[in-house]
């Protein structure tokens, strides 16, 4: 067998007019081995990827598939070649079943039947061989997140793929999920294929890759052997200084009771109860973690708290009980209770995209007399210089107030909404997933942020589905497991494993206070 | 997709989709066996060459002005009101239950504060029960809106035979409107009569029109209830966690979109026909709609629309007077303007994408400012 890498690319450049997204880009990906690409938002992963996925025609450089150079123009090619993509966003038609998905685009003939019955004994083979397993006949929207990825791949094998290239493809994952993910990976390796994976999360990498690639402003920085390096290394070469990837924070000093939260019940739309009687309190200066797995009543909580849904039971709030009937209460009201609130969803909950930063930047608050210039306008002139002034203090990058909000990067968006939940000095501040989908250099900021208003005197409750980050953040930690909290713990006495059981439904000591 | 940039999204698109259209019309011309540079000549004249013309472009444009700013308000809740039609019918029964409530009107101002007022609040009105189907039951407001066209129809209809109609009428068509509510022509305006030196439908109504639009702007741009419908409109999840009320904000949007489309009544109704007739709004209603979309739903793009579209309904009405070329013949193209700038935009903005550089996309674009 000759030793040709699966993927060689020769000086790849590709500038959209005055930036250079990927510059003389060199790239070895051997055969049979998963090799990551990582990089922070906008360092020209996605830009690389999509050239050889044939979205974008490279300006300069060659790319080269079992050593033979190949021309890509369109993604037809890319299949011809061998390769397949998964994407971040699934392109599956939701109402189509796994099967009619797995087909869709690659049928033999004008009649589907035959294709449809050689793809299912062909899932059938690969589910075997990979742990794929998906029931054929079942209709997508009623798949999990993780399900659909599976799809994707089971796409990509049946377009008989050689080269798999995966885009953040956990970012949607439970932890659960990813594991398994990663099992089918090392699968496909061990059957000869070649997995191409994009992400910035290092444990990752670490966990799963051969060799890494490091990416930095469009250019590629370092391809090293995994075994030969480590997180701080990794970091290092992506932001291009040394980062802190613990939070450094002095024990808490909780004071008086902000939060009380007493058997709280929420349902959802179709009247399923998410929520099922939940008890707990958050005290001044100090971070309540709640762990779990995405889908188990955390997003449910946030909710009712940020009063966006309705629920039954008592919440307190500086001891003054808060309407949860969703009739008079909403998102104002709680806000004017000194409630701020960073929601799991920001591109569709916290932020308009298509609106600019600087109205973003008012977004739920826009009632407050200080942006008003009268009774019936705006002052939006002063709101555009307070929003600048707010970027600059969050090092939002770039500090334009005129740009949208979807041509800011995820890291970037977030601290648009940090800028403005934050600095209202909140008594009591709702954060889900603070970092997803952040890039490492901003993950450090909004940690940083998050204990300081702690230290301030604040209450923070922390919904977030990375364990590392429930850890290294809480004083408290409560796991929630089917709309109940299965038991809270001490962050400095418990570790990964044991809440890992709490959060599979394993109680350790029953329901806690 | 790449983006192009903002002048030739507003400017550039709009003409280019007009070119096409016009192309089109033209062989749809020479194909019944017209000459389209005659018919060309024969609609610029007719609708521009002359004050009488523009005393006829002007009147349609300012209708529909209003029922495209009716569609405008709505569109930026994301609210599609195809009502205008029947709001701008009911507003007419509005201005004439209130200019024949009384024998006599002191002054036309008078008389026109009252009937403006009754024009909006029965649009409003007629807008207002769609606007509750959708807040409170989610029965979807493209459907009920048309529903209610036919329905203001069919009211009209029984007021104008049953109650309104004064005895021994043969025509289904209320009383003419008492004296002192005539509403002022451009030709009765002091200076403008210089211009216009015979008598022509269009009248004050215009500038209240253009009033109008400006108000618009300032209340999507400038103010919190515009902030909202706006907020509302791109993300509806998003305006609930802002605290954003979604039945609140689809009464009042709908409320203020039947009222606009409803003050396009002052204009025809009480400006022109000084009675109430059958079918009055002569479907600028749904004329409304392609404005708005040629307009980007921007009040000033609205202007420009509805001219243009003033434009090929008096040219049009001249090429049925002096040619043999059918009046049908504008409905042609007006489809065809619909078409183009409405349903075939993407093609057009793709066509002129690969004409222009290729932009970056906006995350690398940001990429580029950090670096800077």
């Amino acid at each position: 067998m000759t030793t040709n890498p699966a993927i060689e690319l020769r000086g790849i450049s590709k500038a959209f007019g005055p930036v250079q997204a990927n510059s003389d880009i060199n790239l070895r990906v051997e055969r049979g081995t998963i090799h990551g690409i990582i990089g922070e938002n906008g360092a020209g992963k996605s830009t690389l990827m999509s050239i050889l996925y044939g979205f974008y025609k490279a300006d300069a450089g060659e790319i080269l598939i079992g050593g033979q150079p190949v021309a890509i123009p369109d993604s037809q090619a890319a299949i011809r070649a061998g390769i397949g993509m998964v994407f971040q966003h699934f392109k599956l038609v939701q109402n189509f079943t796994v099967l009619e998905n797995v087909v869709l685009g690659a049928e033999d003939g004008a009649l589907l039947r035959p294709s449809l019955a050689k793809a299912r004994k062909l899932l059938a083979d690969l589910a075997r061989d990979y742990e794929l397993e998906v029931d054929p006949d079942e209709v997508i929207e009623e798949l999990s997140v993780g399900h659909q990825q599976r799809v994707e791949i089971l796409k990509a094998l049946y377009r008989q793929a050689d080269i798999l290239i995966l885009d953040e493809p956990t970012g949607v994952l439970t932890p659960a999920e990813a594991d398994h993910l990663f099992r089918i990976l090392r699968g496909l390796k061990e059957q000869g294929k070649t997995v191409v994976l994009i992400t910035h999360k290092l444990r990752e990498i670490m966990e799963i890759t051969d060799a890494v690639s490091v990416m930095r402003r469009g250019e590629m920085v370092a391809t090293v052997t995994t075994a030969e390096t480590s997180p701080e290394q990794l970091a290092e070469l992506m932001v291009g200084r040394k980062v802190l990837l613990r939070v450094d924070k002095t024990p808490a000093a909780p004071g008086r009771t902000v939060l009380e939260v007493e058997n709280l019940r929420v349902s959802d739309a179709d009247g399923v109860e998410r929520v099922k009687g939940i008890s707990f309190s958050i005290r001044a200066g100090e971070i309540l973690g709640i762990a779990g797995v995405a889908g188990n009543g955390q997003s449910q909580l946030l909710e009712v708290l940020g009063g966006i849904s309705p629920a039954t039971g008592t919440v307190r709030v500086n001891g003054d009980a808060i309407d949860l009937s969703g009739r008079h209460s909403n998102g104002q009201t709680r806000r004017a209770r000194g409630i701020a609130h960073v929601p799991e969803d920001r591109q569709h909950l916290g932020l308009i995209m298509d609106f600019m930063a600087w109205e973003n930047v008012i977004f739920g608050y826009h009632h407050d007399p200080a942006y008003q210039k009268n009774r019936l306008i705006m002052d939006n002139a002063g709101i555009v210089r307070e929003a600048q002034a707010k970027m600059k203090r969050f090092d939002v990058r770039p500090p334009i107030p005129t740009l949208q909000a979807k041509s800011f990067s995820g890291g970037n968006q977030q601290k648009i909404v940090l800028a403005r939940e934050l600095e209202r000095a909140p008594d009591l501040l709702l954060v889900g997933q603070p970092t997803r989908g952040v890039d490492i250099g901003a993950i450090e900021f909004i940690h940083q942020r998050l204990i300081e208003l702690r230290d301030a005197g604040k209450a923070v409750l922390l919904v977030s589905v990375e364990l590392d980050e429930i850890l290294s953040l809480s004083d408290r930690i409560a796991v929630m497991f089917d709309g109940r909290i299965m038991g809270e713990r001490d962050p400095a006495a418990t570790n990964e494993r044991e809440l890992g059981l709490l959060m599979a439904g394993i109680a350790g000591e029953g329901a806690a206070a | 997709m790449t983006k192009l940039p903002n002048w030739a999204d507003i400017v550039l698109v709009p003409l280019v989709s007009l070119l096409f259209a016009a192309i089109i019309s033209a062989l749809v011309l020479l194909a019944i066996g017209q000459d389209p540079v005659a018919a060309m000549n024969v609609m610029v004249t007719g609708a521009l060459g002359s004050p009488y013309g523009w005393g006829y472009t002007l009147y349609y444009t300012t209708s529909f002005i209003f029922t495209g700013l009716a569609v405008t308000v709505s569109f930026n809740a994301r609210l599609f009101n195809i009502g205008g039609e029947g709001q701008a019918q009911m507003g007419g029964l509005g201005v004439a239950l209130v200019l024949l409530s009384l024998p006599v009107w002191p002054h036309w101002t008078v008389a026109l504060v009252a009937a403006a007022l009754g024009a909006a609040a029965f649009g409003a009105a007629w807008a207002a029960i769609p606007a509750y189907l959708q807040a409170r039951r989610g029965s979807h407001i493209v459907i009920t809106t048309i529903m209610f066209n036919y329905i203001a129809a069919a009211v009209i209809v029984y007021m104008l035979v049953d109650v309104l109609r004064p005895p021994r009428q043969m025509e289904p068509a209320s009383a003419r409107f008492p004296e002192g509510a005539a509403l002022p022509t451009l030709h009765d305006i002091p200076g403008l009569s210089l211009i216009f030196t015979r008598e022509v439908p269009a009248n004050v109504t215009l500038f209240i029109a253009l009033v109008a639009a400006f108000l618009v702007w300032v209340l999507l741009w400038r103010t919190r209830l515009g902030y909202q419908i706006r907020a509302f409109g791109q993300s509806e999840p998003a305006a609930r966690y802002a605290g954003i009320d979604p039945f609140r904000t689809i009464m009042i949007t709908m409320l203020i979109s039947g009222g606009l489309a409803g003050l396009m009544a002052v204009n025809n109704v009480m400006g022109e026909a000084e009675k109430l007739v059958q079918n009055s709004s002569e479907g600028a209603g749904f004329i409304g709609i392609a404005v708005a979309l040629m307009g980007r739903n921007h009040p000033f793009g609205v202007l420009v629309a509805a001219f243009l579209f003033g434009f090929l309904y008096q040219g049009g009405a001249e090429l049925g007077l002096w040619t043999t070329i059918p009046i049908e013949m504008r409905i042609v193209v007006q489809g065809l303007v619909i078409l183009f700038t409405g349903a075939l935009d993407v093609m057009v903005r793709m066509l002129l994408a690969r004409l222009f550089f290729r932009k970056p996309p906006p995350e690398v674009a940001v990429a580029a400012r950090e670096r800077a």
